[in-house]
């Protein structure tokens, strides 16, 4: 069952399901679930438990081909390799070197010398009490998906919805006024805003944005008469269409909001 | 004369009754401190009203539960309902999270407080996107700055984190030295 690069003409992709079956010479087939390692200690581990190998003798030679051929055919598929997974190709190969080279055999020798697979072997087995624990997390999310409290009790604190009347409205609009007046006007000739213009515009940006400060919306206006149509339009739009207003402090901005 | 003795001392009864209703209606778990508070009643009394009302919902088969969650108490169906009270909110179980992000979350659970290179350490993949969701979920929180070169943000678990997972708190999660007896 190890992933042999020579067969790769054998490969059947399906890039939909993104589900890679991969037809081993023994017929055996192994299903590989592209992008279900989290990381590269998860797909060592699944190569050495494959492998049936024990994590403190790690079979490194064959690992390391394992591996590394898995990260080509994730790049023949075109998926990004996380640099990750190349830092832990390197120390795989840099530990199958180490391996590879001749130590003195004497006792003392013996007893200084350090498996260079330990370290890796040490990190695996901290790696796979998380993944362990992430399991068990994944099982507590089950069991609090099955049980429900009570919903939410309208309280002040969660009920922003109001009856903004008219009056708040005419707070709104008259701060506005006072502040267009503060300003140096020039007068400009432009074409006016009907109010079947202003009320689509409204509309318009109300389906796209899902909610309008009305605050900001008076403040685009640029004369008297522009703010007069949209206050109109915005009192309009309540009453016909299906929005909202939403006051979320006293003396708060106000909110138009699409049901 | 004695303090204690001007407390409102109710019926034991009448205190279990009122204990239900607050649990009732507290948007979140409701902590015997908080009780004791409103109710102007010790925490034993407190406490033994939660056990007693505990029992009565279980003598009594109910479809409700009292739970201990982030060091209060919640009232909840049972799950073995779970399907029925589905059916009725129309609801299905809301998107699980990636086990890239799980995995983080272990390790930002048991390892807290602790700063992204040390969880890079762990799980040999960098996991900011995984922080990111977890941030956004609400379940970890910045736990200040670690004292050492670049000072990196240190992330812990937050409240919300013990509700979701429905713990009492940390202690409740299993040691971590125990998975390793389960994973050889």
């Amino acid at each position: 069952m190890t992933i042999q690069m020579e067969q790769a003409e054998q490969f059947s992709f399906n890039f939909q399901t993104e589900t890679a079956r991969i037809s081993a010479g023994s017929g055996d087939e192994l299903k590989l679930k592209l992008g279900e390692f989290t990381g590269p200690l998860d797909l060592l581990l699944f190569l050495i438990k494959q492998e049936q190998a024990n994590i403190f003798d790690i079979p490194i030679a064959r690992i390391t081909d394992e591996y590394v051929s898995y990260i080509r055919f994730m790049k023949r598929l075109d998926i990004a390799v996380a640099a990750d997974f190349i830092v832990m190709a390197a120390t795989l190969i840099e530990i199958k070197s180490k391996m590879l080279l001749p130590r003195e055999m004497s006792d003392e020798a013996e007893e200084d010398f350090e498996d260079p697979r330990k370290e890796l072997a040490d990190r695996l087995l901290e790696y796979e009490k998380f993944k362990a624990a992430a399991e068990m997390l994944y099982e507590r999310t089950t069991i609090e998906q099955a049980l429900f409290s009570r919903g939410q009790i309208e309280s002040d604190e969660n009920n922003a919805e109001i009856n903004a009347t008219v009056f708040d409205l005419l707070t709104v609009f008259q701060k506005i006024l006072s502040r267009r007046k503060e300003e140096v006007q020039m007068e400009i000739h432009r074409e006016e805003v009907s109010l079947a213009e202003m009320l689509r515009n409204l509309k318009r940006r109300i389906f796209q944005e899902g909610e309008i400060n009305l605050l900001d919306f008076f403040t685009e206006m640029h004369t008297k008469r522009e703010l007069v149509t949209a206050f109109i339009a915005v009192l309009e739009i309540v009453r016909t269409e299906s929005v909202k207003l939403l006051q979320n402090t006293t003396f708060g901005d106000i909110i138009l909001r699409k049901v | 004369m004695d303090f204690e003795n001007d407390k409102l001392h109710r019926p034991a009864a009448d205190l279990v009754a009122i204990v239900e209703a607050l649990i009732f209606v507290a948007d979140e778990p409701i902590t015997a401190k908080l009780l004791s508070g409103i109710l102007d009643e010790d925490r034993e009394s407190i406490d033994a009203a939660v056990e007693e009302l505990k029992k009565e919902y279980e003598t009594r088969k109910s479809g409700l539960q009292i739970r201990e969650i982030a060091g209060g108490w919640q009232i909840s169906t049972r799950t073995e309902y779970h399907e029925e009270v589905r059916r009725f909110l129309k609801t299905r179980p809301s998107a699980k999270l990636s086990l890239a992000s799980l995995e983080t979350l272990a390790v930002i659970a048991y390892k807290q407080p602790v700063t992204v290179p040390e969880i890079l350490e762990i799980r040999g993949v960098q996991s900011a996107s995984a922080i990111k969701t977890l941030l956004e979920k609400r379940l970890i929180v910045t736990k200040g700055h670690k004292e050492t070169v670049g000072r990196p943000v240190q992330y812990g678990t937050s409240r919300d984190f013990l509700i979701q997972f429905g713990l009492k708190d940390l202690t409740e999660l299993p040691s971590i030295e125990d998975f390793e007896d389960l994973v050889q």
